[in-house]
């Protein structure tokens, strides 16, 4: 069951991976599956960062035909391959790139030779047809083409990486925040560890220490005493009320703001910005942000202007800079592989930027260079065996709780969240994942594996509903509840503030009378 | 569809929340001719708790035990709230005729003389407020006295736990024992809802089905606290005959809203009003109004589109913020959507809200609203009135935050009482 951590016992393990992002789990199951065990630190929870932040667009490549053709292989490589392998995290949807009047019309009529190139399937089809493929597109439509983009859940992808790591032997340590590196000849000898919640400190012994922590790479590579060229690009991104399109809609014309249009499910997902941020506490959305997106995106689809959206949310891009670029050390303009060694650190490894399409194939080439450190001849087996799925792990697909709750029938079987119809033995089973993944089911926690939090309510009303649940369980204690509630409020309002205008700003009041003006939330502990 | 004639009124409330309806009590009290238009109302989301003034300084989170000690403060410091333009007279006057009017309706409330009562809340947290349900009251005592007491919820009520309850109250107050019961009739598994439960418990056989369920779990408890389900239309009695029947005093704590609490004060006013010949257009908003002449307003009234005229006198505006539809938001800015009347609200909606959500100053767009004179009658960019008849009052009032400074009942009862004060002695005038 738990993975505490072990005291004052020195943890030993091959490899040690730093953080829980979907390159993090990725490479775990990767590892695990060559039969190398690793254990995997995570400061807050899986998928945290820019792997729970972002659009959950399973590239075909098209995007990146003419800026970066290689990256455009790799994701047309990767997307039919994850779609074969991991198909029950992935909708495959198909996409349009469409351009509207204005749009730069040379490069729509070099798209499908340039589509071509890469190998990536391209269909030419009118604006009418485009239209009547997805009505809400814009009547300015002056081209239109079909590509195999697909939407994939990146939770549900991080979660069955993961749990597939974990049935394999691996380790995961959630809420674990690297605090220091102990040096000794170039090496790291011990890597000390405390835990988020607790404060409790630990250390452990790793033969190689992977460094996946996406943007926050540099912070720990810091740790070791080493510079990292990272410069951060925040972009945010709006979640619709509804589902306006069943493909995913791309503007067709260098890649720019607010130009896609995901479908999540039952909801849109439209983004994003690129704004360069200097710390990493900045990333948060913005009103300015949510109406350039808005006003940008309503010429590619009209109806923008007017739908309801339901929150808003922000991730950060770790891009590689340019002095490893000039290094020659990044595999691609996707992602940078960097073996420390050269550093002087002989048993430290980073990889970091690349992109949730080509996750798979980050993983395999870190294992790789793990592998031949560690002396390990085995193949891997990613490209060829399919992603194992693990049903505490299936809740965060809209739909299926209200599906299986309707057909299981069993009359006391609350509903705990009304607006995406979680039942009680949903919110059950996802306690029961995050028990075997070693974390604690707080609200924020049970919100990232299912749907809880995430309709109109935003966790106004199931945050009451489930807290009084889990108390009644025996899973929660003295002001614990309340602690919880305000942090999970507190995390549902940086995605609700930038989009409170009409009826989201009726739900936020209603919100506010409940939890400020009934329950006096906002008066701290003031009993 | 032939059109109805038009209702005549001398004064016509639009609005179903405690502002409406009490300036429409207010009104016919005063012999007006008054018609009330609203639609469902956010009265349902009410606790049944009556706040007059809790907390001032926002900033510094100052709980005020006396709440007129309370209003006083923020009349000096903030002269713009609309307690600022009300004597404490006119505001005790309000409280006292709807506190009247809620005990002919069977819904008795009481609280200490001139001072703020803590209330328990359903997360186990205390709520401060004024004038307290009498279904609720000797929950106010127990937890004062810390004395033993036995928390009852229900199998299938959701978002109300008496576990959650004794443990996050319970550091202060560790006498309490909790107990989960079925509801007599009740499935085990099923959902059961407070609705419901309350209706039942207006007939005897329940009340003495329930009553054999709770005895045996008593064992010496002083007082006995259960959700607010005790009956919608007569609590009181309902409260006695289950306080009678298990020898233990017995108090309410709200639920969840929307709560069995907003719906009495629902149907007690809408009794209350009915028998007084307020022409009750519920479920109804108002699609347009035209100002014909400088004495009377014609306001297209109707369900889902314009069914009938309303030709009134006088226009009372209490339609609320955001929820009643008193205001209404789009990207670029705040908007009164009847009359199209200025509305007070920050410059940028960057600035509508605070980073974070439980900032005790509360934030900007809370005290967005209607700015009027010292009649309650909205004000156009040049400070006067937009129209001699036009009163506004509650919480579309702009320069308070009643969920922050917990005076919303207070603020809709005694400026629907000042405003309809304003519009009689405007009719009078002719």
């Amino acid at each position: 069951m738990g993975q505490k951590p072990l005291g004052r016992d020195l943890l030993e393990t091959q490899v040690l991976i730093i953080g829980g992002g979907i390159t993090g789990v990725g490479l775990a199951r990767d590892l695990a599956l060559r039969g190398i065990h690793s254990v995997l630190v995570e400061k807050r929870d899986i998928a945290a960062g820019a792997s729970g932040a972002n659009h959950g667009l399973l590239h075909s490549g098209a995007r990146y035909v003419r800026s970066d053709p290689m990256a455009a292989v790799e994701c047309r490589e990767e997307s039919a391959l994850l779609k074969r392998l991991a198909g029950h995290c992935i909708e495959d949807t198909g996409g349009l790139f469409v351009a509207v009047e204005g749009d730069d019309e040379a490069y729509a009529a070099a798209f499908p030779s340039l589509c071509a190139r890469c190998g990536i399937p391209c269909q030419a089809i009118s604006p009418a047809e485009a239209r009547a493929l997805e009505p809400v597109l814009s009547e300015r439509l002056i081209a239109a083409f079909q590509v195999p983009d697909a939407a994939v859940d990146p939770f549900h992808l991080c979660l069955d990486n993961l749990s597939e790591a974990l049935e394999l032997g691996s380790r995961v340590m959630l809420h674990t925040r690297v605090v220091g590196f102990d040096r000794e000849k170039g090496r790291i000898r011990r890597i000390r560890l405390m835990n988020a919640e607790t404060g409790a400190e630990s250390a452990m012994t790793a033969d190689l220490i992977v460094n996946a922590a996406g943007a926050w790479a540099r912070e720990v590579a810091a740790l070791a005493g080493l510079e990292m060229d990272l410069l951060y690009s925040k972009g945010s991104l709006l979640i619709t009320d509804q589902r306006l399109t069943q493909r995913v809609i791309n503007r067709l014309r260098l890649a720019s703001d607010a130009d896609i249009l995901v479908p999540g499910g039952t909801v849109s997902i439209l983004g994003t910005t690129s704004i360069r941020i200097d710390r990493l506490d900045q990333i948060v959305p913005t009103v300015a942000e949510s109406d350039h997106i808005v006003d940008t995106a309503a010429a590619m689809v009209p109806s923008l202007k007017t739908t309801r959206y339901i929150r808003a949310y922000a991730g950060v891009r770790p891009l590689v800079g340019s002095r490893a670029l000039d290094d020659g050390r990044a595999l691609s303009r996707g992602f940078a592989l960097l073996d420390h060694a050269t550093d002087g650190i002989e048993n430290f490894i980073s990889i970091i930027g690349g992109k949730l399409t080509t996750y798979r194939l980050m993983a395999e080439k870190t294992a790789d260079l793990i592998c031949r450190r560690l002396g390990v001849d085995r193949p891997c087996l990613t490209a060829v065996q399919a992603l194992k799925s693990f049903p505490a792990n299936q809740w965060t697909a809209a739909g299926l709780a209200p599906k299986l709750w309707m057909k299981a029938n069993a009359p006391g079987d609350l509903l705990l969240c009304e607006c995406e119809m979680v039942p009680a033995s949903a919110v059950d089973a996802v306690i029961d994942g995050i028990h075997g993944q070693g974390g604690s089911p707080s609200l924020y926690a049970i919100g990232r594996r299912s749907r809880v939090g995430k309709g109109t309510c935003q966790g106004a009303f199931c945050g009451l509903r489930i807290n009084a649940y889990l108390y009644d369980q025996g899973r929660l204690e003295g002001q614990q509840g309340l602690a919880d509630l305000r942090s999970f409020l507190s995390a549902r309002w940086r995605g609700m503030r930038p989009i409170l205008w009409g009826t989201a700003l009726f739900q936020e009041e209603l919100q506010e009378a409940v939890h400020c003006g009934y329950l006096g939330l906002e008066l701290g502990g003031r009993r | 569809m032939t059109e109805p004639a038009p209702l005549t009124c001398d004064l016509c409330v639009i609005g179903s929340g405690l502002a409406g309806m009490s300036a429409a009590l207010f009104a016919a009290d005063r012999g007006l001719s008054t018609v009330l238009v609203g639609r469902t109302g956010e009265i349902i989301f009410a606790t049944g708790l009556l706040d007059l003034m809790g907390v001032h300084p926002l900033e510094a989170g100052t709980l005020w035990e006396d709440p007129w000690a309370g209003v006083a403060a923020v009349v000096k410091d903030l002269p713009q709230h609309p307690y600022a333009r009300l004597s404490a007279a006119t505001i005790r006057a309000a409280f006292q005729e709807v506190l009247v009017f809620f005990e002919t309706q069977g819904l008795a409330y009481t609280g200490f003389p001139d001072r703020n009562a803590a209330v328990l809340t359903s997360v186990g947290t205390a709520k401060v407020t004024y004038r307290v349900p009498l279904t609720m009251w000797k929950g106010v005592a127990a937890r004062q006295s810390k004395a033993d007491c036995l928390l009852v919820d229900i199998q299938g009520l959701k978002g109300f736990s008496a576990c959650q309850i004794k443990a996050t109250a319970g550091g202060a107050w560790p006498n309490l024992r909790t107990v989960k019961v079925v509801f007599p009739g009740a499935s085990p598994h099923g959902e059961v809802f407070p609705e419901r439960l309350a209706r039942a418990l207006e007939t005897e056989g329940v009340r003495a089905n329930w009553a054999a369920v709770l005895e045996p779990h008593i064992r010496g408890a002083s007082a006995i606290g259960v959700p607010a389900i005790l009956g919608i239309a007569r609590p009181v009695a309902v409260m006695r005959d289950l306080e009678k029947r298990l020898g233990c005093p017995m108090f309410e704590i709200p639920t969840m809203p929307p709560a069995v609490t907003g719906l009495r004060m629902k149907e007690a006013f809408e009794r209350g009003l009915a028998a007084r010949r307020v022409g009750l257009l519920l479920e109804n908003r108002v699609f347009r109004a035209i100002v014909r002449r400088e004495s009377e307003f014609l306001l297209e009234a109707g369900r889902l589109e314009p069914e009938r005229t309303v030709q009134a006198a006088a226009v009372l505006l209490a339609t609320g913020r955001f929820m009643g539809g008193g205001l209404q938001a789009d990207r670029h800015g705040l908007r009164e959507p009847i009359f199209d009347l200025p509305v007070h609200q920050p410059e940028r909606r960057e600035d509508w809200h605070r980073e974070d959500f439980l900032d005790r100053r509360g934030h900007p767009v809370n005290r967005a609203g209607l700015q009027t004179d010292e009649f309650f009658r909205p004000i156009d960019a040049t400070g006067r009135p937009v129209h001699s008849r036009l009163f506004a009052a509650g919480s579309i009032l702009a320069h308070q935050d009643w969920m922050r400074m917990k005076c919303g009942s207070g603020l809709a009862f005694s400026t629907a009482y000042a405003a309809v004060e304003n519009a009689q002695a405007e009719l009078q005038a002719g």
